[in-house]
C-alpha cells in the first residue's frame, strides 16, 4: 500500500462469510457448468406441467434455411439465427454438430449427461450445506441484521445512492465501512431470494420429491416451470455475478480480494479526518 | 544451488487460478472427470439423495395424477423404438398373442402369464407425468398390473432384495445379452400402488415405440426406470452379478440407479 493519506485498516469479512463464500464460488461455478451441460441433453424450455415440443418458451435448435442450415434460438416465438454460438456450430471441415450451449462452458466439456448430473447433484450437496452454515452463522452472529438488512433511511436515500454507483464514485472513509444500501439489496435478493428459488426449483423437477411434496409443483406451476424458472435464477445470478466482479475490480480490487481472503480491508480518511 | 523461484502471493494466486481454470473450463477437465477417484468421490452424492428422499418421501407417497385433457398430444418415444429381430417381429404380428411374461429368481411360485391373463388380474389405472433424465415431460394415461399383485401371486421369498426386469430391446446393439435393456428397483418401489407393468397406454394396447406388450411404470423416478419390452421378471437378492452389476443398462453407463431426481 501506498503512504500518501491517512488509511485505517479494518477487518471486514468474519472467517465465516470469507469460507463459506469460497466455498459458494466452487460450488456454483460447478453448478452452472454442469447445469449447462443437463440442459444441453435437451436445450428447450416450456412453461406448465408437461414439454409442449411444438410451443417451447426457448429452444436452441437447428433449423434449415434454404440449402443451409443454421442454429437457431427461439425465445417467446422470435427466432434468433446463433449459429456457432448457440443450437448449432460448424467445425473447420464444414461439418456441423447440434447443441445448446458451447462444449467450452460445460463440465464436463464433451457430450456426458450421466457425469454432468454426478457433478451437479454432488455440488449441489455442497452448495445446500454451505448455504445452510451461512445462513445459520448470519441469523446468530446477527450479520443479517447488522450488515446486510438496510435501515429505511438508506431505503429512502436509494435514489442519490445509485446516481453516485452510476458515475462509478464511491463511499470513502466512515460510509465505506459498511455495506451501501444497493450492496444490501443485491446481496439480500441472491442470499434470499435466487439461491434458495434455485433449490426448490431443483427440487420441484425431481419426481420422488414431488411425491412427498406435491406444493413443489403448485407454487412454479408444474415441473417444465420450474425448469424454466431454474434457467431464468441461474441467469440471474450469472448477471449478478458480472455485476460484482465489475464492481470489485473497479472499487479497488485487491483490497477487495485481501478482504475475503484474511479478512482487512483498508480505508482511506479523507483529508482533514484525524 | 538454488534457481527456484520465489513465489509470492500474488503469484500463487494466479497460478492457482490458472491451474484452477484450465482444469475446469475449456474440455481440460476431460481427465478430471475421467478420473477414477473423482467419479468415486462425486458418485457418493447419490447415497446422501436417496437416503435424503426416503428419510423425507413417505414409502406410500403417491406421485401427482393428472386429469384427461393433460395427456400430452405428442408422448416422446425415446431410447429404443421399435425392436428388429425375428423373434420379436413374429411376436408383434400376431399381436402378442403368443408372448408370455416369465416371473422367476427369488419366489415360491415361477409364472408364465399371457397378456390375456395379465388382463384378468387387478388393475389399476393412472394418468401420471413422465419425467425424461435429458429434461422433457410428458403426461399419459397407462393401465395395468400393479406390479405388488404379481409379485404377491409368485409368492416372492423373504430373501428377496430387488426386482430385475428382462427386456427385448439390444439398446447397446451388441447382437447379444450385454447390450440389451434391463433394469432393477428395491422392495419400496416395487410395492408402491402405482407401479404397475402397463399394457395399454391412453386408453388402447400399448404402442410399439412405448414398449409392446409390457412396460413398468415406477412413477416417482425418472424415465429410464421405467423399462419397456418387459420379457422376463426376476427376484434376486442383489444386483452385483447381473451384466455390468450397476442394476440396469444406463446405471452400467454412469447413470445413477436411484432415480429420483
Amino acid at each position: 500500500m501506498t503512504n500518501e493519506g491517512k488509511q485505517e485498516v479494518i477487518y471486514r469479512h468474519s472467517g465465516a462469510v470469507r469460507v463459506t463464500h469460497w466455498v459458494n464460488v466452487v460450488a456454483l461455478l460447478v453448478l452452472l457448468m454442469s447445469g449447462l451441460q443437463i440442459f444441453n441433453a435437451h436445450p428447450a424450455l416450456y412453461f406448465g406441467s408437461k414439454s409442449n415440443f411444438d410451443d417451447p418458451v426457448m429452444a436452441m435448435r437447428p433449423m434449415k434455411y434454404g440449402e443451409e442450415v443454421v442454429g437457431v434460438t427461439t425465445i417467446a416465438g422470435w427466432n434468433i439465427d446463433t449459429t456457432n454460438l448457440f443450437g448449432l456450430a460448424y467445425s473447420p471441415d464444414g461439418d456441423y454438430e447440434i447443441r445448446g450451449f458451447p462444449w467450452s462452458v460445460t463440465l464436463p466439456g464433451h457430450r456426458d449427461l450421466s457425469t454432468g448430473r454426478r457433478w451437479h447433484f454432488f455440488f449441489a450437496w455442497l452448495f445446500v450445506i454451505n448455504g445452510l452454515v451461512y445462513l445459520l452463522y448470519s441469523l446468530a452472529s446477527g450479520h443479517l441484521r447488522r450488515d446486510l438488512a438496510p435501515s429505511g433511511g438508506e431505503l429512502k436515500h436509494i435514489g442519490p445512492s445509485i446516481r453516485e454507483h452510476l458515475r462509478l464514485k464511491f463511499p470513502q472513509g466512515e460510509e465505506a465501512k459498511r455495506y451501501n444500501v444497493l450492496q444490501k439489496l443485491a446481496y439480500l435478493i441472491v442470499v434470499l431470494v435466487l439461491l434458495p428459488l434455485m433449490l426448490l426449483t431443483g427440487l420441484a423437477m425431481s419426481p420422488g420429491m414431488d411425491a412427498g411434496y406435491p406444493f413443489l409443483l403448485e407454487i412454479f406451476g408444474g415441473r417444465q416451470s420450474a425448469r424454466t424458472i431454474h434457467f431464468i435464477a441461474a441467469s440471474g445470478i450469472v448477471l449478478f455475478v458480472v455485476v460484482h466482479l465489475v464492481m470489485v475490480l473497479i472499487s479497488g480490487a485487491w483490497n477487495n480480494l485481501r478482504s475475503m481472503i484474511t479478512g482487512r480491508y483498508v480505508i482511506k480518511l479523507p483529508e482533514g479526518q484525524p | 544451488m538454488n534457481t527456484k523461484p520465489r513465489l509470492d502471493r500474488r503469484g500463487f494466486l494466479a497460478r492457482g487460478l490458472a491451474a484452477a481454470s484450465s482444469t475446469l473450463l475449456g474440455g481440460c477437465d476431460y481427465e478430471l472427470s475421467e478420473q477414477p477417484w473423482v467419479k468415486r468421490i462425486l458418485d457418493k452424492a447419490e447415497i446422501l439423495t436417496k437416503a435424503s428422499q426416503r428419510t423425507l418421501v413417505s414409502p406410500r407417497a403417491l406421485a401427482r395424477e393428472y386429469s384427461e385433457t393433460d395427456i400430452s398430444k405428442d408422448f416422446k418415444a425415446n431410447g429404443s423404438t421399435d425392436i428388429d429381430d425375428d423373434e420379436f417381429r413374429a411376436l408383434a404380428a400376431n399381436g402378442f398373442a403368443d408372448w408370455k411374461l416369465k416371473v422367476r429368481g427369488l419366489v415360491g411360485q415361477p409364472l408364465e402369464l399371457s397378456l390375456t391373463e395379465l388382463r384378468a388380474m387387478p388393475s389399476r389405472t393412472q394418468i401420471t407425468r413422465h419425467d425424461c433424465v435429458e429434461g422433457w415431460s410428458c403426461i399419459g394415461k397407462w393401465t395395468g398390473v400393479p406390479l405388488k399383485a404379481l409379485l404377491d401371486k409368485a409368492e416372492l421369498k423373504p430373501e428377496a432384495r430387488q426386482i430385475v426386469f428382462y427386456c427385448a430391446d439390444d439398446l447397446g446393439e451388441t447382437g447379444d445379452d450385454d447390450g440389451k435393456y434391463y433394469e432393477s428397483i428395491g422392495l419400496i418401489d416395487a410395492f408402491h400402488p402405482q407401479t404397475i407393468l402397463a399394457y395399454e397406454m391412453n386408453g388402447a394396447p400399448l404402442p410399439i415405440p412405448h414398449g409392446a406388450p409390457l412396460r413398468l411404470r415406477v412413477e416417482r423416478q425418472l424415465g429410464y426406470k421405467m423399462a419397456k419390452y418387459v420379457m422376463r421378471i426376476e427376484a434376486v437378492d442383489g444386483v452385483a452379478g447381473i451384466r455390468g452389476g450397476h442394476g440396469g443398462f444406463w446405471e452400467d453407463r454412469g447413470y445413477e440407479w436411484y432415480a429420483g431426481i
